[in-house]
């Protein structure tokens, strides 16, 4: 069981890790109001009144779907660093340390084995804050694995997708993890496992034009920006204004690409019942359809084995 | 028309000197000694400038419009041609040619971006940059060929994905994805060349092959130069050096095992000999389908699988 690393204690790592102060307000980006910072937390960072769905990082965004908010850490994969020897205005070596610092993740991808309303389940969550949610190797690393212990655990992958694309530091082998983490999703495929993708603000760039495109269900988050090319690019190339709500969530679901656009307090229920549907499992709440018989032997039933 | 790169300046002084003293041979005058040595001469400081291209001018080489293109290869190296079109579902893309023919007299499935060579066929093909239609013809195609045990060759020359509203709204992510899903998934031999640019997703969508073969001055890259340089540095100017530091050479890919072998080019870059370069090109293609002839579909599949997720487990 050596991808075990811990039990996670989700409240005890939010403190370490937050970094904004208790008191702080905010601004929501879509209206304006200003709002206490630890309301929208605690609406699973939703601002209440304007609906805007800001950011969620790895850990919140395990906490919202994971039974009991408690999930197993799973050990990713480590990866040559800095392969390229890259370096722009800064060195990449020092970004990586300032992201790590800042969000106490290693790379930009976190994975995590628990239990969706009592059904095993791998979540891969990548995370904005760590350089913009980038697809670099250990990202990519990370995916893999999250995908090929579903196969293990014959359970289903939900992907949490947000990122602005490849990470350019690492040059083609960022690129390389198009080619490498479809292979990942065609052997879940293979397993006959559900594969569920969740689009979230901002999903973007070669992202978009591997596994987060190639999910048995797409879900968006309201207001969602999922694409392929940036908005600047393509202006620059057409030079012409693009159109109200381009490339929101909105938008792709009108233009079938997505399947449902989703409020994020409705997103935990429509996973599991996703889940259960694609792994023909019984309905939670299921009305006592056999006729009770007498039964000659008391009935076990099976404790959840974590 | 001969035309010369800008660092090309010493070669292109040479060869009009050398065009002068023609003149003045066909004048009558005895300078064919000279002419031979500055000939020599042109030839080497040619010789010695593609030996040490810096990534920027390969980036230049590789773009170069007299550069053999996809066409041209298969013009050259494929009889019975018949070129296919249509996605089956919205329309047909001309910056992704593809259909079948005969490679050395086998049927092979050709997929491949077209840039253009004349103004007119450069719109045609909307210079190489394909839309959702190409990448879902490409699959359209690559499925056939698997159904008819066929192998499949991609020739990948490309600036990347086209940009544009219609091409988002239609699922330009999605039919990136699903034809690099589709060459992974081939039961079939592929073979990939990238023949002059490999622009990010837009090229990688038909360049999961068994076996990537790359033109000695391609350059294959996650992004242009000119974009990195203006995302990370905040400058365009800094596109040669964005060139350097991404490692987007044959070589360089080499070493990260990204590609399998490197193809020479002729002296000066392809362009200068489009007909060597492509017959380079024939024989490369010939000899990696020969290696992969009695593989039966399951192997042909792993082994691109492994080779993939292999990339980058390795590195020194």
């Amino acid at each position: 069981m050596n991808w075990i690393t811990n039990v996670v204690r989700p409240k005890i790592r939010s403190i370490l890790r937050r970094e904004t102060p208790e008191n702080l307000w905010i601004k929501c980006p879509d209206s304006g109001q200003l709002v206490f910072y630890k309301d929208v937390e605690s609406n699973q960072f939703v601002i209440p009144g304007s609906n805007y769905h800001m950011r969620m990082g790895a850990v919140a965004r395990m906490k919202s779907i994971f039974d009991n908010e408690t999930w197993f850490d799973v050990a990713l994969p480590e990866v040559t660093a800095d392969p390229l020897k890259f370096r722009d205005e800064r060195r990449y070596v020092d970004r990586i340390k300032d992201a790590r610092a800042k969000t106490g993740l290693n790379d930009s991808v976190k994975v995590g084995f628990g239990k969706l309303e009592g059904a095993p389940v791998v979540l891969v969550v990548q995370d904005f804050d760590f350089m913009g949610g980038s697809l670099g190797m250990a990202a990519g690393e990370a995916i893999i694995r999250g995908l090929e212990l579903a196969v293990e655990k014959r359970s289903p992958c939900i992907v949490f997708a947000a990122s602005g694309g490849a990470r350019m530091q690492e040059g083609i082998l960022s690129l390389m993890q198009l080619p490498r983490t479809t292979v990942a999703v065609q052997m879940l495929r293979e397993a006959k496992l559900p594969y569920i993708v969740v689009l979230t603000n901002p999903t973007t760039g070669g992202v978009t034009a591997s596994y987060a495109m190639l999910g048995d269900v797409h879900i968006a988050e309201p207001g969602a920006l999922i694409g392929f090319a940036g908005a600047r690019v393509i202006e620059q190339t057409i030079r012409e204004k693009l159109p109200e709500g381009f490339q929101r969530a909105e938008y792709l679901k009108d233009h079938g690409m997505v399947d449902m656009v989703v409020h994020r307090h409705d997103l935990r229920a429509t996973l599991a019942r996703l889940c259960r549907l694609l792994t023909k499992s019984p309905a939670i709440e299921a009305p006592p359809a056999v006729p009770a018989l007498p039964a000659p032997l008391p009935t076990v039933i099976a404790a959840p084995s974590a | 028309m001969r035309s010369y790169l800008d660092f090309e300046k010493p070669v292109a002084e040479l060869d009009a000197k050398i065009d002068e003293l023609r003149t003045l041979e066909a004048g009558g005058s005895d300078i064919g000694e000279e002419i031979a040595r500055l000939e020599d001469k042109s030839r080497q400081a040619l010789d010695e400038l593609y030996a040490n291209l810096t990534p920027w001018q390969k980036t230049q080489v590789a773009r170069h419009p007299q550069r053999p293109h996809c066409m041209d290869y298969i013009a050259a190296l494929i009889t019975e041609f018949t070129p296919l079109a249509g996605d089956r579902k919205f329309g047909d893309d001309e910056a992704l040619v593809g259909g079948f023919g005969r490679f050395r007299g086998d049927s092979v499935c050709v997929i491949g971006q077209e840039k253009g060579a004349t103004t007119e066929s450069r719109l045609r093909h909307n210079f190489g940059m394909a839309r959702p239609e190409g990448y879902r013809k490409a699959v359209r195609l690559m499925e056939m060929a698997e159904r008819f045990g066929i192998p499949v060759l991609s020739l990948v020359d490309t600036a990347g994905a086209y940009p544009g509203i219609g091409a988002e709204e239609r699922g330009q992510a999605e039919a990136i994805a699903r034809s690099t899903d589709a060459c992974l998934q081939l039961g079939v031999a592929n073979v990939a060349v990238i023949i002059g640019e490999g622009g990010s997703g837009g090229a990688i969508a038909i360049a999961t092959a068994n076996r990537v073969l790359m033109l000695e001055h391609a350059i294959y890259s996650v992004i242009s130069p000119e974009a990195a340089s203006s995302i990370l540095w905040r400058d365009a100017a800094k596109a040669q050096e964005a060139a350097t530091s991404m490692k987007i050479t044959a070589q360089d890919l080499l070493r990260f095992g990204v590609i399998d072998s490197i193809l020479k080019e002729p002296a000066g870059g392809a362009h200068r000999d489009p007909a060597a370069m492509i017959a380079t090109t024939g024989d490369a293609i010939a000899k990696a389908f020969d290696e992969m002839r009695d593989l039966d579909g399951k192997t042909l599949r792993d082994q691109r699988r492994q080779k993939f997720l292999n990339i980058g487990r390795k590195l020194g």
